[in-house]
């Protein structure tokens, strides 16, 4: 387990190296305030799926449209899946992507229901690297606000969110946690993974 | 030991969080911990927790969080003091007057109402990161359950640094023991869900309680370090609005660069 973590970073960061010195960093569009624009959009449609108050089932059908929409799923799969994506085919991509759209939608479209009576603001927003991090705040009813960011970036050749960061934690690292784990547990077969990720969430 | 630990370190990268992968050489008597923990949630505190969430109205169980939270405010500020962290005793300090004055006694969290900064939450375990103490290995306690080392020795020198430990009497003492235990049995009741997908929906629940944890005691403990200070000697106010939030992604590569 710590293993594989350990053997897909160092791939991860050695091609990753290589990369960034060959992408001129002002080829950049992308500014604050298209950054933050997305993250408006991005806010606001979840802000009113959170207020009609609908049953979980079509919240989560809702989820899954915002993240078709706003988010680069295509990039958090491929990364969730680190070193493992080179070995798949295009079709087992196609199929990943499509499987783990639909997980994510589930896992946290259950959670959105917990934002409740709550809004998300966005307060901030500044330019990390060679992407932009909008900072949002959740109220919610009787509790201490939280701290969620918004990682956007041009580079997939449209603006789009890539990683959530709710109080420090990463969903695009986490998940790559978590579909680490599964992998392993099918002991590497990734059509099984997609099967497993099909009824997950 | 601390200054041994202190002369090692200094404010260098820390290897823990830098090599990318976490730092966990007794993984595999954090694991049998981890599994005792979960057994000791499923069969004592998750019923209880849930039973005392269903049993006790929300706004009851907010007035005793509020309470509990509002007589650590204290001990956090002898720890801002400890890191030099001026802005953070100074904004726990109003707070805790405001909240035992117009809060009545700290029932009502009336600073969040009115926008004051939020609680730093200080504790020794930053204090120690604020002195270039390092993360040191994950370890999962007893009972306790997921730490990083320094974390562990925070939780140890922070059964004293809260001044009015020394100032409640005896009977007393035990409402406050009581409070806490409450707002733990709330907190667990409340995200009864999203604790339970961790612990229970996980493909591999200790790798994922370990990912969740390290990120997030991370960006606790890094939060308000130095980049949010204020120079004592800078007077004009306002200099810490979120412009200054310090980033939480920095350390992360570009995905596209994959």
């Amino acid at each position: 387990m710590t293993n594989s973590i350990t053997r897909r970073h160092l791939i991860a960061t050695g091609t990753g190296a290589a990369f960034v010195a060959a992408i001129p960093h002002s080829a950049l569009a992308l500014d604050d305030a298209g950054a933050r624009a997305l993250v408006d959009r991005v806010v606001s449609d979840i802000n009113r799926v959170i207020a009609t108050g609908k049953p979980l089932g079509q919240m989560i059908g809702d989820f899954e449209g915002i993240l078709r929409k706003h988010a680069d799923v295509d990039l958090i799969a491929r990364s969730t899946l680190g070193a493992d994506a080179n070995r798949a085919t295009p079709a087992q991509m196609a199929a990943f992507t499509d499987a783990f759209r639909g997980y994510l939608a589930r896992k946290y479209g259950k959670r959105f229901k917990e934002f409740e009576g709550g809004q998300i603001e966005a307060t901030g927003v500044r330019q990390v690297k060679s992407w932009y991090e909008v900072q949002a705040r959740v109220n919610l009813r009787g509790e201490a606000p939280f701290d969620v960011r918004f990682l956007v970036s041009d580079r997939s050749g449209r603006d789009l969110f890539f990683d959530m960061v709710m109080e420090g934690i990463s969903l695009r690292l986490s998940e790559r946690t978590e579909i680490g784990s599964m992998l392993d547990r099918r002991r590497g077969n990734i059509d099984a993974l997609i099967a497993d990720l099909r009824q997950a969430g | 030991m601390l200054f041994s630990l202190l002369a090692a370190c200094g404010h260098q990268p820390d290897p823990a969080v830098t090599r990318g992968a976490p730092y966990d050489p007794y993984e595999q008597s954090n694991r049998v911990n981890h599994e005792r923990n979960k057994k000791i949630d499923r069969a004592v505190l998750r019923p209880i927790a849930k039973g005392y969430s269903a049993f006790v109205p929300d706004d009851v169980e907010t007035v005793i969080s509020n309470f509990s939270t509002n007589l650590s405010l204290p001990g956090a500020m002898v720890n801002s003091a400890m890191q030099g962290n001026g802005v953070g005793l100074t904004s726990d300090f109003y707070r805790f007057l405001v909240n035992s004055t117009l809060g009545l006694g700290g029932l009502i969290d009336v600073a969040t109402d009115l926008n004051m900064p939020p609680a730093t939450s200080a504790d020794f375990g930053q204090t120690l990161y604020t002195w270039g103490v390092h993360e040191g290995p994950y370890v999962v306690l007893p009972l306790v359950g997921p730490n990083t080392s320094r974390a562990a020795a925070g939780r140890v020198v922070d059964l004293f640094t809260n001044p009015l430990t020394y100032l409640i009497e005896d009977p007393e003492s035990y409402y406050v023991v009581g409070t806490r235990v409450s707002r733990g049995l709330t907190a667990r009741g409340r995200y009864a869900d999203s604790i339970d997908s961790v612990l229970y929906d996980s493909a591999d629940s200790y790798a994922a309680t370990r990912s969740l944890y390290l990120q997030n005691r991370r960006y606790k403990v890094g939060n308000r370090g130095s980049e949010t200070y204020l120079d004592p000697y800078d007077t004009t106010a306002g200099a810490a609005g979120p412009g200054a939030a310090p980033s939480v992604s920095a350390d992360f590569e570009d995905p596209y660069d994959q």
